[in-house]
């Protein structure tokens, strides 16, 4: 089958991006919305016919699925097997990918059209918004790293303009430029990565990077650094640009303050697509990860997806900004799917912790989607961000209330809901292979379970305040993606995901294991239960709690001050103490010698200009002496 | 030939009257007597050339033909010189060389 | 006898040339002026160029020190003294034309000047001149003298273009 119209699928949009944006001033504010939705659908619709061609027809040759490069072309030549390509790549990953993304871009973009409304730069949003999908696209579909790489910066530029979106705001070009300064450091790690591998390796494609007999002839090939080999280094260099996009710890200084941008954005870039970036680099490198050095990558990654998932946790409990609570569950979150990649193992069975990234990846997706765009809907009655300000809404908002519990109930584990299937079979994975890790997963499940139902039970139920506005139900475009989502949101746990998605492109069956289900279940519904007690109805027992915890709150609060650490470095050691005095030497001596050269000729020349002082006799003056001087000479020179 | 007098000595005769009139060129501050201080200049000049044909080269007149067109060149320049000059006193209402220094920087 | 004459007419020039550089009334100072002129003028009729002395005299003591006179009457009042000139200045004038005066001198004096006996001179006449200048051959110097012609027609017609009186307003607007 010949898949070459696949580069439709990034092109609607980047063509998307350009009408939209150069017809800027021209294009009216519902117009605008129906044609970037229209051009996503016909993208989506494209996409899900290649994935399902994919998947159930073409894809799988000898039960194994094929690397398929629908599209490639070589656009700079370095050598004979180094060379930066651009094409399009099908793989199973990219293939979920290209579910995922159109998906819940379209989702986003048919809420946008009630969420933006009468919003100033409704057109410019749609623009960037397809922007941002091109460049997913472009990032899930990459036949090589340097590509991803392309498309991971793209991504992160789109990124920027949409949490930039309310550029008037002071708070928000902050975020913005935090975002933007710190995805930045970290891909400066990717880079060098890339430049490692494309040095050891000579190629920068993945089909023979992830290829095994090449990946043992490099293990023979490449170097040794710090008694790692090299590959391994970069690889860890590699993640460092994931963490960034990912918002691992202590990289995820970003995320929280990104949700300055419009709620639809954090529900498509902040939750469901780029942030996931991370997850899908590194499951796209999987076989290198667990090659080298017996998998030490892959250990760390297992071991900072496990530490951030808690961390982000503790915090999220103690937000009162919903949308804060949600960019830190999806820290978390991610953080679970991190850990996923780190402790699977590879073929056959081995791969459930990989399929469980992968498949968590996709209801994670769905569901942290469905909940950021009903918080929009939620910020959209109420006018605020806090759950002070909330409380009762169950009545007001009837749809937003029933996908909001489903989308909840999936995050929390509970079958038949979505999340109950990827999480019980990253638990599972993590039983098997890592014990401690296992257990910081299990804890987490339950606190995820309570600081969902503790903003659900806060914004559903709680007390009835006096709203100035009345609260009132979301137009329909909105409510509409909210549906669908909460539809898909049922319906995604039941795909067998193993038939699809596994380490070495082999499917494998997988069945759930009913006792370690059942106690995830069970501290699922722990978790519910405690936040049911503690905030079903409005009482001091939080309060109480608060107090007892005490310093613990204060810093889970104040988000353990990482953000408070990060200016103490960069403000006070380094540009108090290194970039202060290089600036004054580069102001000083630097500049200082560059203009002293030129004050010293302005100063010299404006002392010689006396000398035309206009004066005829000068001259003379000067010239007869200069005449006298040279006949002297020329007199001495010739009689002595 | 003036018996007696040696071609040096009438050589040094133009020679000083020569940086006399380039010291008043030098040191007048008024245009007219610039000018008179270029009228010595010239006139050593020319004493020079008649005394070089008529000591050293005596069968030809280049010389004093040469001197001939010096004093019809002063008369010239200096008749030139005096318009510009009474032209300009129209113009700035004076003759002090201070006054006319606009080729300045 | 000649040679006395000479060396009164010498020193009587230097004193002279000076005085007329550094007296500071104009009309003394074009007073001075001629009489240097017309010492060369004596120093041209002793070596017998009487044509070249005449003409020195005619142009230059007669034509060009009236033409002087004449225009320091028509722009300034001739009491008025000439502007001083600050000491340095004259001191640095003249160290440079002393050191230019003996630079020259032991340039000259040093130098073998070919000695021609005084039985080989012969005089010129003004019918000698007249022919070296109208002579188009050989040491003929007509093209010259047509140059200087027309030199001298242009600086007739630039000096009278330049010294006429220039409309009012026009004036006004220079000023």
């Amino acid at each position: 089958m010949d898949f070459t119209y696949t580069v439709l699928i990034p092109l609607i949009p980047l063509f998307m991006f350009l009408f939209l944006g150069l017809n800027y001033k021209r294009i009216k504010e519902p117009i605008s919305g129906y044609i970037g939705t229209g051009g996503l659908l016909l993208t989506a619709l494209i996409s899900f016919y290649t994935a399902f061609q994919y998947f159930f027809n073409y894809g799988k040759v000898d039960g194994v699925y094929q690397k398929i490069y629908a599209y490639n072309t070589v656009w700079i030549n370095f050598t004979e097997t180094l060379h930066i390509d651009m094409g399009i790549m099908l793989d199973p990953i990219s293939a979920v990918m290209l579910i995922v993304v159109p998906l819940i871009s379209l989702m986003v973009h048919l809420y946008s059209i009630g969420y933006m409304h009468k919003e100033p730069g409704f057109t410019r949003f749609y623009a960037y918004l397809s922007l941002f999908t091109f460049s997913m696209l472009g990032l899930v579909l990459a036949t090589n790293l340097f590509q991803t790489y392309i498309f991971w910066e793209l991504v992160g530029v789109s990124s920027y303009l949409l949490i930039g979106y309310y550029f008037e705001k002071p708070s928000a070009i902050l975020a913005a430029k935090k975002a933007f300064i710190v995805t930045r450091f970290a891909d400066f790690g990717f880079l060098i990565g890339i430049l490692i591998i494309s040095y050891v390796a000579k190629t920068f494609d993945f089909k023979i990077l992830t290829n095994l007999d090449f990946i043992n002839n490099l293990k023979m090939q490449a170097g040794m650094f710090m008694g790692l080999s090299v590959v391994t280094v970069a690889l860890i260099l590699i993640f460092i640009g994931g963490a960034g996009k990912s918002a691992m710890f202590p990289l995820h200084i970003w995320l929280p303050d990104a949700m300055e941008g419009p709620t639809p954005v954090s529900a498509l870039i902040h939750a469901a697509t780029m942030v996931v970036a991370g997850v899908f680099l590194v499951a796209r490198l999987f076989p290198m990860f667990y090659f080298f050095d017996d998998g030490f990558a892959l250990h760390i990654v297992a071991w900072v997806g496990a530490f951030t998932t808690l961390f982000a946790a503790i915090i999220a409990i103690t937000q009162y900004d919903i949308k804060r609570v949600l960019a830190f569950s999806t820290m978390s979150q991610i953080g679970y799917m991190m850990l996923a990649l780190g402790v699977s193992g590879y073929g056959g069975q081995e791969g459930l912790g990989f399929m469980a990234g992968m498949f968590h990846l996709f209801t994670h997706a769905m569901f942290k989607a469905l909940l950021f765009l009903g918080a929009g809907a939620i910020i959209h009655a109420v006018h605020s961000n806090y759950m002070q300000d909330m409380g009762g809404l169950r009545k007001h908002l009837p749809i937003t209330h029933i996908t909001f519990l489903i989308a909840a109930l999936a995050i929390s584990g509970i079958p038949p809901f979505a999340g109950f299937f990827s999480k019980d079979d990253i638990l599972a994975a993590a039983f098997e292979h890592n014990f401690p890790v296992f257990i910081i997963g299990y804890i987490v499940a339950g606190m995820t379970a309570f600081y969902m139902f503790r903003l659900y039970f806060r914004i559903f139920w709680w007390n009835n305040p006096e709203y100035k506005h009345k609260p009132h139900e979301a137009p329909a475009t909105m409510t509409i993606a909210l549906i669908i989502l909460a539809l898909m949101t049922i319906g995604s746990g039941f795909i067998p995901f193993s038939d699809f998605v596994s380490p070495d492109n082999i499917p494998f069956n997988s069945h759930i294991d009913w006792n370690l289900a059942g106690a995830s279940i069970g501290i699922g519904l722990f978790g519910i239960i405690a936040a049911w007690i503690f905030y079903k109805k409005e009482k001091d027992l939080s309060q109480r709690f608060r107090f007892a915890f005490g310093n613990v709150y204060k810093w889970a609060y104040n988000k353990f001050y990482i953000d408070e650490i990060y200016f103490f470095i960069t403000k006070t050691i380094i540009f108090k103490y290194i970039s202060a005095p290089f600036a004054w030497f580069d102001k000083q001596v630097v500049d200082g010698t560059m203009n002293g050269v030129g004050n010293g000729t302005v100063w010299i020349s404006s002392r010689i200009k006396r000398l035309q002082s206009g004066k005829v006799q000068d001259y003379a003056m000067f010239f007869i002496s200069g005449v006298l001087f040279i006949i002297m000479i020329i007199w001495l020179s010739v009689n002595y | 030939m003036i018996s007696g007098v040696s071609i040096y000595e009438i050589l040094t005769v133009s020679t000083i009257i020569f940086f006399i009139g380039v010291y008043g060129f030098v040191t007048r501050k008024n245009l007219i007597a610039m000018l008179m201080s270029i009228e010595l200049i010239l006139n050593s000049a020319a004493l020079n050339f008649v005394v070089i044909n008529k000591y050293l080269f005596p069968e030809h007149l280049g010389g004093a033909i040469f001197s001939i067109f010096i004093i019809a060149v002063a008369a010239a320049e200096t008749a030139l010189a005096l318009a510009i000059i009474i032209n300009l006193y129209r113009l700035i209402m004076s003759l002090k060389t201070d006054d006319t220094e606009t080729m300045k920087f | 006898m000649e040679r006395i004459i000479f060396y009164i007419i010498s020193v009587l020039m230097i004193v002279f040339a000076v005085m007329a550089v550094s007296n500071r009334n104009i009309m003394r100072s074009i007073v001075y002026l001629l009489f240097v002129l017309i010492g060369i003028a004596g120093i041209y009729f002793m070596i017998e160029f009487y044509f070249l002395g005449a003409v020195q005299l005619t142009v230059y003591a007669g034509g060009i020190i009236v033409l002087y006179i004449n225009s320091v009457m028509l722009v300034e009042k001739i009491n008025t003294p000439l502007p001083s000139v600050v000491w340095w200045r004259k001191l640095l004038a003249a160290s440079l034309s002393i050191f230019g005066i003996v630079l020259t001198l032991f340039a000259i004096w040093s130098y073998n000047f070919v000695k021609i006996a005084e039985s080989q001179t012969k005089d010129t006449s003004i019918n000698d001149v007249g022919r070296a200048l109208l002579n188009y051959g050989d040491r003929g110097f007509v093209l010259p003298f047509e140059v200087i012609s027309i030199l001298l027609l242009a600086a007739m017609v630039g000096a009278i273009v330049i010294a006429k009186t220039n409309k009012p307003q026009e004036n006004n607007e220079l000023k």
